[in-house]
Order: C-alpha cells, then sequence, then structure tokens
C-alpha cells in the first residue's frame, strides 16, 4: 500500500471518525453520569437524521441560505435531544433507578424497540436525504480525487469543536464541574448539595443530543431508510468500550483508530471491513480488560 | 388453586377440542362448485429496507384488484387479497405463509420480492400443492436446478435482465476498456456481477475488471468506495444495487464528481429515479427488471396503461415503479391461468393442480408487452433500458435512447444452466434486428 | 411442595397444548418448534443472568452449531439428523470451552461487551465470505434422515416437535436441578459475593466457566434445531439483535425457575405471531412495550409473578433480581 492510498484512506476515515466520535461521546457521557448503557442510543441518531433531513428538505425548498441549512441540521439535533432525551430520562429510566442494572439496560433495549417501529410510522419507509447542503458547500482536490467540503472539513471540524467545548465545559464551567462530581460519586455529591438528578437529566439530554447530532450531520450524505440506527449502536458501543467506559478523549482516539483502520481495510482486505471495529476491541479488551484509556481510579469523565 | 388449574386446562381443552372439531368439520370444496372467492396470498415486504418495493406494489395490487373485482372477477369470483409482510424475516415469513395456506385455505400465493425467500417458499409450495407465483424474485437458479409443478415466475430472472444490460451498454458504449463494480453484498449483488461479468467476457473479451467491491447491504456511507474509485477511474462503473443504498451511492458519487468520469450503469435505478430527483444526474443507463416503464415507447399512450398510471399516481403520489408492474402482471397471470383452466375444464372451476397446470405456457399480457411462461415456469419478458435525460414536466430524469431487448434472446433455453450458457454468448446477439432502438 | 406440584401441572399442560396444536394446525408446528427452541436458548442466557452476567453475544453457540449442522449437512447428505443436532452442540460446547477461558475472567458490562465483540466477528465474517457461507443469505440445508428414516416435511416437523419438546422437559428438569446444586448455588454466588465464594474454596472462574459452556451447549441445542425445523441458516440467527432477544425473553420469563425460559419464549413468540397476522408493522413496538410493562409491573418476571401469587410459594432464598444496586454495581 503507497503512501498516497494511506493518505485517501485516512481522508476517507476522518470523516467518518467524526460521526463515530459524536455518537460514542454521547453514550459515554450518558454511562458517565448514569451509569447506564443506552441502547436506544441508535434511535436517538436515527431519529436525529431523519428530523434534520425533514427540516433541511423545507429550508432547501425555500432556498433559504447555507447557514440557515446548517443551523436545520443543529436545530434538529437539539429538538430529538430534548424531547426524546427527556422522555427517556423521565418517562422511563427514573422508574428503574433502583433496580438491577440488567434491568435498566434492557428497558433503553425496549424502548429502542418502541423507536424503530415509531420511526418507520412517523417516516414511512422510502430512503430520505437532503443533500443540498453538501453541494452548497462544494467541492475540492486531494491527489487528484475528489472530496466534499462538507464530509472531509465540516464533520471533523463541528467532531473536534464539540470535542474542545465538552473539555472546557466539564473543566471550567460550574454545571460541568458539577456533572464530574455526580461521575465521581452519586451520593457524596448530593451530600455536598448538587440536585444530582437535575444533573443527570441535563448529562442525559447532552448525550442523546450529541447522538442526534451524529445522525443530523449523516443525514446529507446519507440516505435514512428503516433500521439505520441499528448499526450504530453496536459500532458506538464498541468505540466506547475499547477506549474505556466513559472516557471522552479516549472515544477520541478510538473512534478515529476505527475510522482509519476500516478505510485502510476497504483498500487492502474489503472482506475484513465490517468486522475491523469488533477485532479491535476484541484485542484491546484481551489485552487491557477495561478499554484502552481506563485509569485506576474512580473518576470517568 | 389446585381445582382452578384442573379447571381451566379442561376447560382450555374443552375449547381446543370444539375448535379441532369445526376445523374438520369444514366441508371439502366438491369439484368444480364455484367458490364464493378465490382467496390469494401476497407476500410483500412492508417493512425493511426493500418496502420501497413492497409498499408501492401493496397499493397496486389493491388497485388493480379493486377493478379487476369491479369487473367481475374470474368468471364472478372475486379475489380477496392476504397480505403477508416479508420484513418479517424468513422463519415468520414462511409460519404465515403456511398459516395462510393451511389454516385460511389459501389456494393461490404470489410470492415473493427477494430472492431468499423465493428459496424458502417455492419447496413448501410444491409440498402443500399450492400455486406459488414468483412475481418479483430474480434468482435464475431455482427454476433451472429443480422442475416444479406448482411454482411459476411471472417475470424475467437475473439472466435476462443481466445479458440484456450488457446489450445495451455494448450497443451504445461499445469502446469502453475498463470496467469496475459495486454491488450490495449479498446473493443479487454477487450473482448478477457474475452473470454480467461472464457474458461480458463472452462479447467482449478485452475488458479489465479492476474493481469488484461488495459494500455491505445497507451501508451508510461508500466515501472510501469512491475515493478509490477515483483512483482508479474506470470506463465504466457497475451497480445493481437498489434502494437505500442506491441512492445514498448516486448521491455521495455525484456529490464528488465521480459520474462526471465514468459511465454509470445501473440497471435498477429506475426504481430510485424519482426519489433521487437532480442527484441522478444525465446520460446514466438505466433500466428497470422488465420491458415496463410509464413512458414505454410502445404503450406510454395505450389507455388501459395511461389510465393505470393515473390512477396509481392519484392513489400514490408517485409514478409507477417497476414492482408495481411485476405485481400487476402476476395478478393477471393468476386471472389469465384460472380462466385458461375454466375453460380447458369445460367451464367448470378447476382444481389448484389443473390451473397449475394451465400456468405453464400461458400467454399474457399485463400493463406492457406479452410475456410468456415456458414449460420450466420461467416467465419471458423483454428487456427495456434507457439513458437518463431531463426533460420538461418531470422533477426527475427520465429514460430516452431507450431499447427493448426481446427476452428470448437473452435468456438461457431451458434444460441449460446459466453459468454454462452465457459464456457460450457470440457478439452476433449484438446484431440482431429483433432489437429495437427508440431514438429519443 | 405445592409450588412444584403447580409447576408439575403447568409443563404438563403446556406441553399438550403444544402437541395438540401442533396436530390440530399443521402450520403451527412450526412456530412451536421455534418457540422451544428460543426457550432451550433462553435456558442457557439464564444461567449466566443467576451469576449477574449478561451477555450481548450468546446467539453466536446457535450461530456456530447452526452452521456446522449446515456444512455437515451439504458435505454428507446422508448424515441423521441426530447426528447433526450432536455435531453442533459438540461444536458450540467447544467453542464455549475456549471462548470462556477469556470471558470469565471479565464481569458485568465488559463481560457483555466481549462477548459481543466476539460474536460481532463471527456474524460480519459469515455474512462476508459469500463463496464458503452463502453470504447474507446463508445456506440451505436439506431435510435429513431422522434416526434413519426418511420424512416427508409433516412427519419431519411431528418428530421434530416431539423430539424439541422432550429435550425441553428434560433440559428444564436438569437447569432446574443445576440451579438448586451446589455448583448452581455457587453461580448465583458469583453475582451476590464472588469474594465469599472465593473464601469458600471455589474458583470463581472456574464456576463461571463451567456455566458458560454450559449455557454455550444449551444455546447450541437450540441453534441446531432452529436449524433443522427452518431449512436454512442465515448469519442473522448469530446477530446481536437475536443475542438481546435471549436476554430479554430471560427477563421476561424471569429466573426464577426454569420454566420462566419456556414462559417467556412462549409470550415472545405469541406476541411476533400476533403482530404478524393483525399489526403487521408494530411487532417491535409491541415487544418493547410488553418488556417495559414487565419490568415496571413484576420485575421478576412471569414466574416471580406466578410464585408470588401462589400463597403457597415456599420460603426462597434472596431473589435474584431484587439485590441493592451497591451490591452488584457494575465495574468500573
Amino acid at each position: 500500500m503507497s503512501f498516497e492510498l494511506l493518505m485517501l484512506a485516512a481522508a476517507d476515515g476522518f470523516s467518518y471518525a467524526g460521526l463515530l466520535f459524536l455518537v460514542s461521546l454521547g453514550l459515554t457521557l450518558i454511562f458517565g453520569v448514569q451509569g447506564i448503557l443506552n441502547v436506544a442510543h441508535g434511535s436517538l441518531y436515527a431519529f436525529g437524521g431523519y428530523t434534520a433531513a425533514t427540516l433541511a428538505i423545507w429550508a432547501a425548498e425555500k432556498q433559504a441560505p447555507t447557514w440557515v441549512l446548517l443551523a436545520a441540521l443543529v436545530l434538529a439535533a437539539l429538538v430529538v435531544g430534548v424531547i426524546l432525551g427527556g422522555i427517556l430520562e423521565i418517562g422511563l429510566l427514573r422508574r428503574v433507578q433502583d433496580k438491577d442494572p440488567v434491568l435498566q439496560l434492557l428497558v433503553t433495549f425496549a424502548a429502542f424497540l418502541i423507536f424503530e417501529d415509531l420511526q418507520r410510522l412517523i417516516w414511512g419507509v422510502s430512503p430520505y436525504s437532503s443533500t443540498e447542503v453538501v453541494s452548497r458547500l462544494g467541492n475540492f482536490d486531494i491527489f487528484g480525487i475528489t472530496y466534499t467540503a462538507y464530509q472531509l472539513l465540516l464533520i471533523p471540524a463541528v467532531a473536534f469543536g464539540v470535542y474542545l467545548g465538552l473539555l472546557f465545559a466539564l473543566r471550567r464551567t460550574r454545571l460541568g464541574k458539577q456533572i464530574i462530581a455526580v461521575t465521581h460519586h452519586r451520593e457524596v455529591a448530593t451530600a455536598l448539595g448538587i440536585n444530582a438528578r437535575k444533573i443527570g437529566l441535563i448529562a442525559f439530554i447532552m448525550g442523546a443530543f450529541l447522538g442526534a447530532l451524529g445522525g443530523a450531520l449523516a443525514a446529507p450524505t446519507t440516505s435514512l431508510v428503516p433500521g439505520v440506527g441499528t448499526d450504530m449502536i453496536v459500532l458506538s458501543f464498541s468505540v466506547v468500550a475499547t477506549a474505556g467506559l466513559g472516557q471522552i478523549t479516549g472515544a477520541l482516539i478510538t473512534a478515529l483508530l476505527i475510522g482509519l483502520a476500516r478505510s485502510v481495510a476497504v483498500y487492502t482486505v474489503p472482506e475484513l471491513e465490517v468486522a475491523v471495529p469488533y477485532l479491535i476491541m476484541v484485542a484491546v479488551l484481551l489485552v487491557r480488560p477495561n478499554g484502552l484509556f481506563t485509569v485506576a481510579q474512580a473518576r470517568r469523565i | 388453586m389446585k381445582g382452578n388449574h384442573v379447571k381451566s386446562l379442561h376447560a382450555r381443552l374443552g375449547a381446543l377440542v370444539a375448535g379441532m372439531s369445526l376445523l374438520f368439520a369444514a366441508p371439502a370444496l366438491a369439484q368444480g362448485a364455484k367458490p364464493a372467492e378465490l382467496k390469494l396470498g401476497i407476500t410483500t415486504f412492508s417493512s425493511g429496507p426493500a418496502s420501497v418495493f413492497g409498499v408501492p406494489a401493496k397499493a397496486a395490487a389493491e388497485q388493480w384488484i379493486e377493478e379487476f373485482n369491479a369487473a367481475g372477477g374470474i368468471n364472478g369470483v372475486k379475489i380477496t387479497p392476504v397480505f403477508i409482510d416479508e420484513g418479517l424475516g424468513g422463519d415468520k415469513l414462511l409460519t404465515e405463509y403456511r398459516r395462510v395456506v393451511q389454516e385460511q385455505g389459501v389456494k393461490v400465493m404470489l410470492s415473493a420480492i427477494s430472492s431468499g425467500n423465493c428459496n424458502i417458499v417455492a419447496p413448501v409450495a410444491e409440498d402443500l400443492k399450492v400455486l406459488n407465483v414468483m412475481w418479483d424474485c430474480g434468482t435464475e437458479k431455482l427454476l433451472e436446478d429443480r422442475r416444479y409443478k406448482y411454482v411459476v415466475r411471472t417475470q424475467a430472472n437475473a439472466v435476462t435482465e443481466m445479458v440484456a444490460t450488457v446489450v445495451y451498454l455494448l450497443k451504445t458504449k461499445p469502446d469502453f476498456k475498463t470496467i469496475a463494480v459495486v454491488n450490495q453484498d449479498y446473493a443479487w449483488g454477487r450473482d448478477s456481477w457474475e452473470i454480467f461479468r461472464n457474458t461480458l467476457q463472452a462479447l467482449k473479451p478485452d475488458v479489465k475488471v479492476v474493481a469488484e467491491l461488495f459494500p455491505k447491504f445497507g451501508a451508510p456511507d461508500f466515501s472510501t468506495e469512491i475515493s478509490r474509485l477515483q483512483a482508479l477511474k474506470p470506463d465504466v462503473i457497475l451497480s445493481t444495487s437498489w434502494g437505500g443504498d442506491l441512492d445514498t451511492f448516486v448521491r455521495q458519487a455525484g456529490q464528488r464528481g465521480l459520474m462526471k468520469s465514468s459511465l454509470f450503469v445501473l440497471p435498477l435505478a429506475e426504481s430510485s429515479a424519482e426519489r433521487l430527483g437532480a442527484a441522478l444526474p444525465e446520460g446514466v443507463i438505466i433500466g428497470a427488471r422488465g420491458d415496463h416503464y410509464f413512458l414505454h415507447p410502445e404503450l406510454k399512450d395505450e389507455p388501459k396503461h395511461k389510465a393505470f398510471v393515473e390512477k396509481f399516481r392519484a392513489r400514490t403520489r408517485s409514478y409507477p415503479i417497476y414492482p408495481v408492474y411485476h405485481m400487476v402482471a402476476a395478478l393477471q397471470a393468476v386471472a389469465d391461468g384460472h380462466n385458461k383452466a375454466i375453460k380447458a375444464n369445460k367451464g367448470q372451476w378447476p382444481s389448484t393442480e389443473q390451473v397449475a397446470g394451465a400456468m405453464h405456457g400461458l400467454e399474457f399480457k399485463g400493463l406492457t408487452r406479452a410475456v410468456k411462461i415456458r414449460e420450466d415456469g420461467q416467465g419471458l419478458e423483454d428487456q427495456l433500458l434507457g439513458m437518463t435525460r431531463n426533460r420538461a414536466g418531470y422533477a426527475f430524469p427520465v429514460m430516452e435512447n431507450m431499447m427493448i431487448v426481446p427476452a428470448d434472446l437473452v435468456t438461457t433455453p431451458v434444460g441449460q444452466k446459466s453459468p454454462e450458457w452465457v459464456k457460450t454468448l457470440k457478439p452476433d446477439v449484438l446484431k440482431s434486428d429483433r432489437i429495437k432502438v427508440y431514438a429519443k | 411442595m405445592a409450588r412444584l406440584f403447580d409447576i408439575r401441572i403447568l409443563t404438563i399442560a403446556g406441553s399438550l397444548l403444544c402437541l395438540i396444536l401442533g396436530l390440530a394446525f399443521p402450520w403451527s408446528k412450526t412456530p412451536i418448534i421455534v418457540g422451544l427452541c428460543f426457550g432451550i436458548a433462553t435456558l442457557g442466557v439464564a444461567a449466566m443472568v443467576r451469576a449477574g452476567q449478561v451477555s450481548f453475544g450468546h446467539a453466536m453457540y446457535a450461530c456456530i452449531a447452526g452452521y456446522t449442522v449446515a456444512f455437515l449437512a451439504r458435505a454428507w447428505p446422508q448424515l441423521d439428523g441426530l447426528l447433526l443436532i450432536l455435531a453442533g452442540v459438540g461444536a458450540s460446547l467447544f467453542a464455549g470451552a475456549i471462548v470462556g477461558v477469556f470471558v470469565v475472567r471479565y464481569r458485568g458490562i465488559f463481560f457483555g461487551m466481549l462477548n459481543l465483540a466476539i460474536s460481532m466477528v463471527l456474524y460480519s465474517v459469515i455474512g462476508k465470505f459469500y463463496a464458503i457461507t452463502g453470504g447474507t443469505d446463508g445456506l440451505r440445508i436439506n431435510r435429513p434422515t431422522l434416526l434413519g428414516i426418511e420424512f416427508e416435511r409433516a412427519g419431519f416437523e411431528t418428530v421434530l416437535l416431539v423430539g424439541t419438546l422432550l429435550a425441553a422437559i428434560g433440559l428444564g428438569i436438569l437447569v432446574q436441578r443445576y440451579f438448586q446444586s451446589a455448583s448452581g448455588e455457587a453461580l448465583a454466588g458469583i453475582k451476590t459475593n464472588e469474594t465469599r465464594l472465593e473464601y469458600l474454596g471455589l474458583s470463581a472462574r472456574r464456576v463461571l466457566w463451567d456455566g458458560y459452556l454450559f449455557s454455550a451447549g444449551l444455546v447450541g441445542l437450540s441453534g441446531a434445531l432452529f436449524a433443522l425445523v427452518q431449512g436454512l441458516v442465515t448469519p442473522d440467527i448469530g446477530s446481536w439483535l437475536r443475542s438481546g432477544e435471549f436476554v430479554f425473553i430471560a427477563i421476561l420469563g424471569g429466573s426464577g425457575h426454569a420454566i420462566g425460559a419456556f414462559l417467556g419464549a412462549a409470550v415472545f413468540e405469541l406476541v411476533k405471531l400476533f403482530a404478524a397476522a393483525y399489526m403487521t408493522g408494530i411487532w417491535q413496538m409491541l415487544l418493547g412495550i410488553t418488556l417495559i410493562v414487565v419490568i415496571l409491573v413484576a420485575p421478576e418476571g412471569i414466574v416471580g409473578l406466578l410464585m408470588k401469587k401462589s400463597a403457597l410459594a415456599t420460603p426462597r432464598r434472596k431473589s435474584p433480581w431484587g439485590t441493592r444496586r451497591e451490591e452488584n454495581k457494575w465495574t468500573p
């Protein structure tokens, strides 16, 4: 494999890793604060995508300027994150808060099943997409290969921006510090006067928003079809488990690793493309049972 | 407590016995007596990715059956459809299939869209002695590997479709050197490519295959595949994908300019054209798995066809795509097959066996050109292909430079196996004067 | 032992119902066999649940057994169905023994994740190597002989129905005995207090490995039977969704008694069948709602509900589900 091909693979892997990171980040944030592995996270991705496509199609028909189209994507993710995230947390997870973790996980699995059908009832079965924003942002060439600015620049930039923003928020803001405190130890945090319930809800909605944002940003380049969230769940599981649960920087590095390995596989051993994330996960877990970046401490964010 | 259990068990057993006696008491229909209705089982995708085919086809079935029943049905017998969702998976499909046949007394099944499902239901239909019309699946192996008495196909198979595509490609662009393929990674994607490649090698041996890519079924992203294709710069890119996969591939390829540098051949893209709209550029070779098209060069103004298209548009707000035509063809074949069997049976209502016999050798006409079912159960359906062009009045590109390839020219003869047969094809086939070309 | 008597009646009634339904309505034989297969697989998963470990990858053993059956049946069509089933179970036991060595070192979420990862590797590899495995369309299996006799479809299914039913009853009793045996209690000890288990001189890993092997064999058996009754294996029988369904059924039925697996499977199949016939398009929603209702109303599953209702329930050790959160907080 030549250097040039490696660079091409890296370029493709980047954009893919960006989306994967956003979704995984949401998942790992929710786990960190709530201790719940949210199977319905894939549904948030799908709902985010469908809502974004619906909004963007509508905006494109109205000849809206490019920034409005981009804002529509974020708005869609926000709406889905707040509404679905809120329903999930308040309506369902709170009721099983004191139950066995297995039951908590199963509840999110049930929610996933319900959302799958709900999504089909709302948007039907025809593929959904809105590509307007990609063509507006234009193309450019590397090594004679044409890339879209949207995929190669915008998505990775958003992903990295979200990463920096979240780090800043967690370290420098009051809310972020409260989140970290709850992550450390819920009971102690409560004793210190933090409203752990409220923090849990906020963190859950943030995580849900990130999952939906991944879907919303994918919407302009892909076609949304029934079942689109199903693959995303296991993929983001593998990122989160490989990185170590609750590891934000770890998730970023792992998403990059998986994105790159996957596109290198397309060039070299296409048969293994789909298996690559899981091969990495098995290999990592066998060597480091708690994931790549988990250190021996209570803190998970 | 104990008493309750025993009691409820008794009650349950009693109900069961009652149910069973009802079942056995149902009077067997006397041979020749006209049934009150003809129950017709139809399997189609209401869920899953293939519902892009199943949902319009179901609407078509409902529309056609309404009209048909209003006009008197089959010799006065009305058709009652029973729909089954193929999206539930093979095992649930089989359970439902058997339930409607063995419990509800369905004698005729239209099944299935997916080749995998056809493979599952065909041997079962033969065991249950129920007429099974394969109305949309493409696998050619099924009818070549075994002779079925109760299983027929009312449309072409993958061989007819792929060989016709090669013919169109070679007649419109005879001088290309390299080709790449991007197909879905499942039986249809793999098998259709194998037929296409073998045919191409027989007709134009100097073409080089530069890439064979099989991204997984339902893949959301083809960026890497597209980069690789841009680096390889093949003259022609083939994809037999459909549904969301095809939409995504065409969108991403279009966004990155791949469709400007290579000629795209998309034999199933007629079913995606309206959805893709402007994302599908001009100058792409597309097909429709048969000779059906709402702008059919010979039959677009025929009153029956025109009326159907208008009514379908009013009903579903979209133009009919190929599974719609396949559904109508299968329904028409069932009706004609019954009428043929009734005639042979001196006006008496025929047995399933007699209808199945009548289906073999039947010639019927759905909305487009007539189809003949051969003695092996395979339908001979002509193939229409064309090139996309934007035209005023349509929000999506439509086919122009259309060509209709007669089915018998490009279908494996009865008793031969397709993998060997396509290798024996000669370039003479391209010169046949039976291939009709419609300029503009 | 009034409680046992209840369950005995339930078992006999259920078995009779299966047989009568299957013979009266021939189409119902396959869903009944499939339901029993799900029940058998869930027995295996429930054993893991008792140890507090939830595997989101156990369907891989059904997949391994199913493909073993398919490969052997295609290579040697004269092989008897019983031999095929045994070979399938053998293959899944073999795989379970090897994988078990690694996964028993993990607890909680990482146990689930590692199983998930391994099953996903298998799932995607099988889906990809089209030439060998038939890809996502799978491999067809022609009806083999059973005990040397060649059957028509109807006879074949009847024999499979009876055989599966007998196997289900036998295994149910066996699993219940296992749960109540010393090693079964040790397995449950992994959930409640692993340290105490080690103090007793037992190796927790060894105990879990035994349980894992046992559960792999059970899921394997269900996969082999499933392959034969359907006449087809596809990678889907090893997908993570299928693994999730096994856990789903285990929770639905409850792990208080082995019969829970079959009660759960029955409800699961009934909801699916009902939805397939009358509410096409929302079967997943129905399943999801059922699960949520069960978790909220009867967190110990159907069995738990039945036992609670039965005033004569014998005193049991602490419920396997109702433990406080702190005791089994998932790692880390």
